[in-house]
C-alpha cells in the first residue's frame, strides 16, 4: 500500500485549497490606504539618443503627484548584474550600466523612461501621453552576428563594441579537442537557433513599494521568487536602505520560471518614490508590458561538432555559441550561457574532449535571463541533436548510439569542470522504453501511414546540474551571492511547528511536501507543521528559489534545523523520564526509552520546552526553536530519457504530439504527486518551445509577438496525455534527503525529443532533412518538405 | 514592409503633380485623415484616425514632400506619432510618366510601425498598409479625374477580395 503519511506519500497540495477558490493573496491584491498608482512610459523606439524629456504640461494633468525621470536617479545605483563572468583571455567581461529610469538613451523597446506617479492609472496614463519626447532614432541592433562586426552601431557606446565577454571552456583544453576533431573519422556538424523564449507566468509583476517616516522603515511587496535576494540587491547596490530598514515580501506569486528571479527597475522604482513622496506606490504589469519588460529567455544560435572514432565512440564535442543578452545584463544572465550551459556540454556521455565557446551579444532588445533549465536546455538540446544527426549519417541506432557512449562509473569528473555523483542513465533509457511502447511503434507508424500521415518517435538523454550551488565554487566562477539556504524551525509550546524557509513557493508545492519531511523526522502529523516562506521578516536569509534548488538545498538546511530540534527533544524527554537521551527512540508518534514501556508524548515535551517547571536548565536553554544553514558540496545531477511520438500532415506541415514520455531519475522522492506536476509543466512548456513559442524581432528591433495573439502558448489540446515515472532512483549522495530536484527536467528534455521525432517522421515519408529550427509551425514545417522535395 | 505599384490616371501629368501638392487634396486621400495643412515647401502637418487591428488611434504627425522633380517625381515621407499606441511612418517614392489620354502615377511604399502597433498588430500591418496604398492612390485617382470617372475607378473587380476571386459568386464561409 502507497504510504499516506510523511516522506513518499502522495498527499494533496494544502496549498491549492486556496489557489483553486480563488482566496491566495497575491501582491495586486495588496492596497495599501493612500497608495498612489504608477504609470511608465516604455519606449516605442529600440534604440535612440533621449535628447528631452518634456514633463511640464503632464505634470500639470489632473491627479498628478509627481513626473520622475532618468534625471531623478542621477545619484542612485544602477540594477545590478549578479554575475561576473571572466573571458577566454582572463578579462572580466563588459558591464555597462543599467538605469532605473533611461539616461541619456533608450536601448529596447519598453526600456522605462519616464515614471508618472497619479491618484489614479488612468490619470497616470493619460499624463504619460502629455509628456514630451525627442528621441534621435539610431540604428537598431538586432542581429548577434552583425552586431560584433565592425562598424555596428554600438548598445552601449561607452564600452566600444557589443561583445559582452568571448568565454573558452575549457579554454586550456581547445588545442587538444581540434586535435581530436581533426583525426576523428567521423563528425557530424550542425547550425542551430535556441529559439527566444517568454516566460508569461500566469501572474504579470507587480510591485507595491511603502514606507513609514516615523520609523524610516521600506517595505517593498514584489511578485519575486526570492524576496531575500531583491532585499540585498535593491537595499545595498541600488538605493542604499540597509536590510534592517528594509522589508521585502512576495506572497502567493503566481508562477515564476525564472522571470521572477532578477530584480527589476520598477520593484526599485516604486520603493523609490513612497520614500520620496511618504505615499505607497503600486504597480501591477499589463500583459502588454509583461512581453516588453519580463526578461526573456534561451536565445541562442550556435553551431555544434561531434567527433567520433571508427566504433562510434564519442571522442569530442565543439561548440561555438552567440548567445543575446538583450539591451542590459539582468541579474544573472551572464551566468547561463556560460557556468550553466558549458558545464553541461558532457550530457550523460564520456566524451573526453570537449570545448565550448560563447559570445555574449548585446542588442536593442529585452534583457535575456534564465527560463526554465537556463542554459541546461540549450545544452541538451545541441547535443542531443547533433547526436540524433550523427546517428542518422551513420546509419546506426540513435538510442544504441547514446548507449555506448553512456557514463557508468561513479563518481565520473566530466572533461568540463562538474563532477557526477550519482547515476544511472542504462535505467531510465530501459524504462522509458517500456513505457513508450517502443515495440508497438511500427504498427502505430503503419495506421498513421494508412492515413496519409507520417509517424516518427524520438528519444534524448539530458542531465541537468541543479541543487545551485556550492558558494565557494561559484565564488570562484563569478558568482556575486552564496547560493546556500537557510530554515528555522520553531516549535510552539502546544507542539505546532513552523518552518521558516528562503526557499520561495509559487507554484512548487512546498507548504505540502516540506511538512512531510518534518511530519518524518518527528513524528508527528503534517497537520502540526506550516510553512512560512516570501517575507524578508518572517524568516532567515534566503537564496531564494530557481535552479531546482529548493528541496535539494533549502530542504535540506530544514533537515539540519530540525535535526537539532530533535536532538534537544531527545534531551528534554530523557530528563522528562530520568533516562539517557541516547536511549530516546521515535515509535508511533511519540518519544519512548528503548527497551521500556516508558514513553511521553510530543506535546508534553513541547510545553516543558516552553514551561520549564521540570526541565535541565542547568544544561538546557528553555525554548525549541534552531536554525540552521546549508551550503551544497556539489550540484545534484537529475537525469533521464525522454521520448516523443509525432504525427506529421505532409499536406499541411501541422504536428501533432501523440505520445510523450519521460523517465526521470530524481533521486528520493518526497511527494510523487506533486513531481509528476512538476514533470507535466516542464514538458509543456518544453513542447510550448518546439512546436509553438519564439519571440521574435523585425530588422528595426520592434517585438513583432507582443500580445497571445502572435505569441503562441501551448495549451490543453497541444499536449499529450503525459506518460512520466520517477522511479529509477539513484540518491543524491551528498545531502541529506538524497534528492536531486525536479523543476525544470521536462522543459530540459523536452525540445530534442519533439524536433528528433519531426525529423525522423519526416525522414521515413522520404523528405530527406537532418534539420529543422523551433518553433515547428505548420509553416515551417511545409516549407522545409517543399524544399526537400524541389 | 514594401510594396510597389502603380494607378493609370486619365488626366494630364500637369494636373496629377499639382493634386500632389495639395494639402486639400491630400486631405481627401489619406484615408481616416481629419486635418492636413501647410504646404509642398514647408511639409503638412497631418491628423489620421485609423484602426489598425486592435489599435484605434489618433496619428498626428508631419508629412514632407522631398527629392521633388518637377512635373516627374517626388518622395513623400511622414511618422505619425499615435501616444500609446504607438507609431507609423513611412514614405512613397512616387514617379509620373505620360501614357494614352493620361498619367501612370508608379509607387513604391515603405512602411515601417512601432510600439503597441508592432507587438499587436504586425502580423496585419502588412495587408492594412496595402490597403492605405490602395486607398490612396484609388482616392486620389477619382480625384484628379473628377466625380464621373469614380464609379469606373471602383469598379467591381478591384474591389473584390481574394476570396470574392476565389469563390467566384459562391457565399464564402465566415472566417474569424
Amino acid at each position: 500500500m502507497p504510504k499516506d503519511h510523511g516522506i513518499g506519500a502522495s498527499i494533496k497540495r494544502r496549498e491549492d485549497v486556496r489557489f483553486l477558490t480563488g482566496t491566495g493573496n497575491y501582491t495586486d491584491d495588496i492596497n495599501i490606504r493612500g497608495q498612489a498608482h504608477v504609470y511608465f512610459l516604455r519606449s516605442d523606439v529600440a534604440h535612440g539618443r533621449l535628447n528631452k524629456v518634456d514633463t511640464t504640461a503632464a505634470s500639470a494633468m489632473p491627479g498628478v503627484i509627481r513626473i520622475f525621470t532618468g534625471a531623478d536617479f542621477a545619484g542612485v545605483g544602477g540594477l545590478p548584474c549578479g554575475w561576473q563572468v571572466t573571458d577566454r583571455f582572463g578579462v572580466a567581461m563588459k558591464e555597462p550600466g543599467h538605469p532605473v529610469l533611461a539616461q541619456g538613451k533608450v536601448r529596447h523597446v519598453g526600456d522605462p523612461i519616464a515614471a508618472i506617479v497619479a491618484e489614479t492609472l488612468e490619470q497616470a496614463r493619460d499624463a504619460a501621453e502629455a509628456i514630451g519626447l525627442d528621441i534621435e532614432e539610431l540604428p537598431a541592433v538586432v542581429d548577434m552576428k552583425a552586431a560584433i562586426k565592425d562598424g555596428s552601431a554600438l548598445v552601449h557606446d561607452e564600452i566600444g563594441s557589443n561583445l559582452c565577454y568571448d568565454w573558452g571552456f575549457v579554454e586550456d583544453n581547445k588545442a587538444a579537442v581540434d586535435a581530436a576533431i581533426k583525426g576523428a573519422a567521423h563528425v557530424t556538424t550542425l547550425e542551430l537557433v535556441n529559439n527566444r523564449l517568454i516566460a508569461n507566468p500566469m501572474e504579470p509583476r507587480v510591485a507595491v513599494g511603502d514606507y513609514h517616516r516615523a520609523t524610516d522603515e521600506s517595505t517593498l511587496y514584489t511578485t519575486s521568487q526570492n524576496p531575500h535576494v531583491i532585499r540585498l540587491l535593491m537595499g545595498a547596490f541600488v538605493l542604499g536602505i540597509p536590510e534592517h530598514k528594509l522589508r521585502v515580501v512576495s506572497p502567493d506569486v503566481g508562477g515564476g520560471f525564472g522571470t521572477k528571479i532578477f530584480h527589476y527597475a520598477e520593484e526599485a522604482f516604486c520603493t523609490f518614490a513612497a520614500r520620496k513622496l511618504n505615499r505607497p506606490v503600486k504597480w501591477t504589469s499589463s500583459r502588454s508590458e509583461a512581453f516588453m519588460s519580463d526578461a526573456h529567455g534561451r536565445d541562442h544560435v550556435t553551431k555544434i561538432e561531434l567527433a567520433l572514432d571508427a566504433d562510434h565512440n564519442f571522442v569530442a564535442i565543439r561548440t561555438e555559441t552567440y548567445a543575446n543578452m538583450g539591451a542590459y545584463l539582468s541579474t544573472f544572465a551572464p551566468s547561463v550561457p556560460t557556468w550553466l550551459h558549458g558545464t553541461l556540454m558532457a550530457g550523460n556521455y564520456k566524451t573526453p574532449h570537449i570545448y565550448v565557446n560563447v559570445k555574449a551579444v548585446f542588442t536593442n532588445t529585452v534583457p535575456v535571463d534564465a527560463y526554465r533549465g537556463a542554459g541546461r536546455p540549450e545544452a541538451t538540446y545541441q547535443l542531443e541533436r547533433v547526436i540524433d544527426k550523427a546517428a542518422r549519417e551513420l546509419g546506426v541506432d540513435p538510442i544504441a548510439l547514446r548507449r555506448q557512449n553512456f557514463v557508468r562509473e561513479f563518481p565520473y569528473q566530466t572533461p568540463v569542470a562538474v563532477v557526477y555523483d550519482t547515476g544511472n542513465y542504462d535505467a531510465t533509457m530501459d524504462k522509458l522504453i517500456e513505457m513508450a511502447d517502443m515495440a508497438g511503434f511500427p504498427a502505430r507508424r503503419a495506421a498513421s501511414e494508412a492515413k496519409g500521415r507520417l509517424r516518427g518517435l524520438g528519444v534524448n538523454c539530458y542531465i541537468e546540474a541543479c541543487g545551485i550551488a556550492p558558494s565557494n565554487l561559484v565564488g570562484q566562477l563569478g558568482a556575486r551571492a552564496g547560493l546556500y539556504e537557510s530554515a528555522t524551525v520553531r516549535v510552539n509550546a502546544t507542539g505546532g511547528i513552523v518552518v521558516m524557509t528562503g526557499s520561495h513557493s509559487h507554484g512548487q508545492g512546498h507548504e505540502t511536501a516540506f511538512p512531510q519531511v518534518i511530519a518524518e523526522m518527528l513524528g508527528v502529523d503534517e497537520s502540526l507543521v506550516e510553512i512560512v516562506h516570501g517575507d524578508t521578516a518572517r524568516g532567515p536569509m534566503g537564496m531564494g528559489t530557481y535552479g531546482s534548488r529548493s528541496l535539494a538545498v533549502g530542504g535540506s538546511a530544514m533537515v539540519r534545523a530540525a535535526e537539532k530540534v530533535l536532538n534537544k527533544a531527545k534531551k528534554i524527554a530523557a530528563h522528562l523520564m530520568e533516562a539517557s537521551d541516547q536511549d530516546i527512540e521515535i515509535k508511533d508518534g511519540r518519544f519512548h526509552v528503548a527497551g521500556t514501556d516508558k514513553s511521553v508524548a510530543w506535546g508534553d515535551i513541547t510545553l516543558a520546552a516552553y514551561v520549564p517547571h521540570n526541565y535541565p536548565l542547568e544544561d538546557l536553554e528553555p525554548g525549541l526553536e534552531e536554525t540552521a544553514f546549508y551550503d551544497p558540496s556539489n550540484f545534484t545531477y537529475p537525469a533521464g530519457a525522454y521520448a516523443c511520438e509525432v504525427e506529421l500532415d505532409p499536406d499541411t506541415g501541422r504536428v501533432t504530439i501523440e505520445r510523450f514520455a519521460a523517465a526521470d531519475d530524481f533521486g528520493n522522492i518526497i511527494n510523487p504527486m506533486i513531481v509528476s506536476g512538476q514533470v507535466h509543466g516542464g514538458i509543456a512548456q518544453g513542447i510550448g518551445q518546439a512546436l509553438l513559442e519564439g519571440a521574435v524581432y523585425d530588422d528595426n528591433g520592434q517585438l513583432l509577438t507582443g500580445s497571445y495573439m502572435d505569441y503562441a502558448m501551448p495549451r490543453a489540446t497541444d499536449v499529450p496525455f503525459y506518460s512520466v515515472d520517477h522511479s529509477c532512483v539513484t540518491p543524491c549522495t551528498h545531502n541529506p534527503l538524497g534528492v536531486k530536484g525536479c523543476g525544470e527536467a521536462g522543459a530540459i528534455g523536452s525540445p530534442p525529443a519533439v524536433i528528433n521525432a519531426v525529423l525522423d517522421a519526416m525522414n521515413s515519408g522520404g523528405i530527406k532533412i537532418d534539420h529543422i529550427d523551433m518553433p515547428v509551425s505548420p509553416a515551417r514545417v511545409w516549407a522545409a518538405i517543399q524544399t526537400a522535395k524541389a | 514592409m514594401q510594396l510597389t505599384d502603380s494607378q493609370d490616371i486619365f488626366a494630364p501629368r500637369s494636373d496629377v503633380w499639382a493634386a500632389l501638392l495639395s494639402a486639400d487634396v491630400l486631405k481627401e486621400c489619406v484615408p481616416g485623415c481629419t486635418e492636413m495643412a501647410g504646404n509642398p515647401t514647408d511639409g503638412f502637418e497631418a491628423t489620421v484616425v485609423q484602426k489598425v487591428g486592435p489599435v484605434k488611434a489618433t496619428f498626428k504627425g508631419a508629412v514632407s514632400l522631398t527629392d521633388r522633380i518637377e512635373g516627374q517625381s517626388l518622395t513623400l515621407s511622414g511618422e505619425g506619432k499615435g501616444g500609446a499606441a504607438g507609431f507609423a511612418k513611412g514614405g512613397a517614392k512616387v514617379r509620373l510618366d505620360d501614357i494614352e489620354g493620361g498619367t501612370r502615377l508608379s509607387y513604391d511604399v515603405e512602411a515601417h510601425v512601432g510600439g503597441k502597433l508592432a507587438q499587436l498588430g504586425s502580423r496585419i500591418i502588412d495587408g492594412f498598409a496595402k490597403k492605405m496604398a490602395d486607398d490612396f492612390f484609388t482616392r486620389f485617382k477619382a480625384a484628379v479625374e473628377g466625380p464621373d470617372a469614380v464609379a469606373d475607378a471602383a469598379e467591381p473587380e478591384a474591389k473584390k477580395g481574394w476570396l470574392g476571386r476565389v469563390f467566384g459568386k459562391s457565399e464564402p464561409k465566415s472566417e474569424t
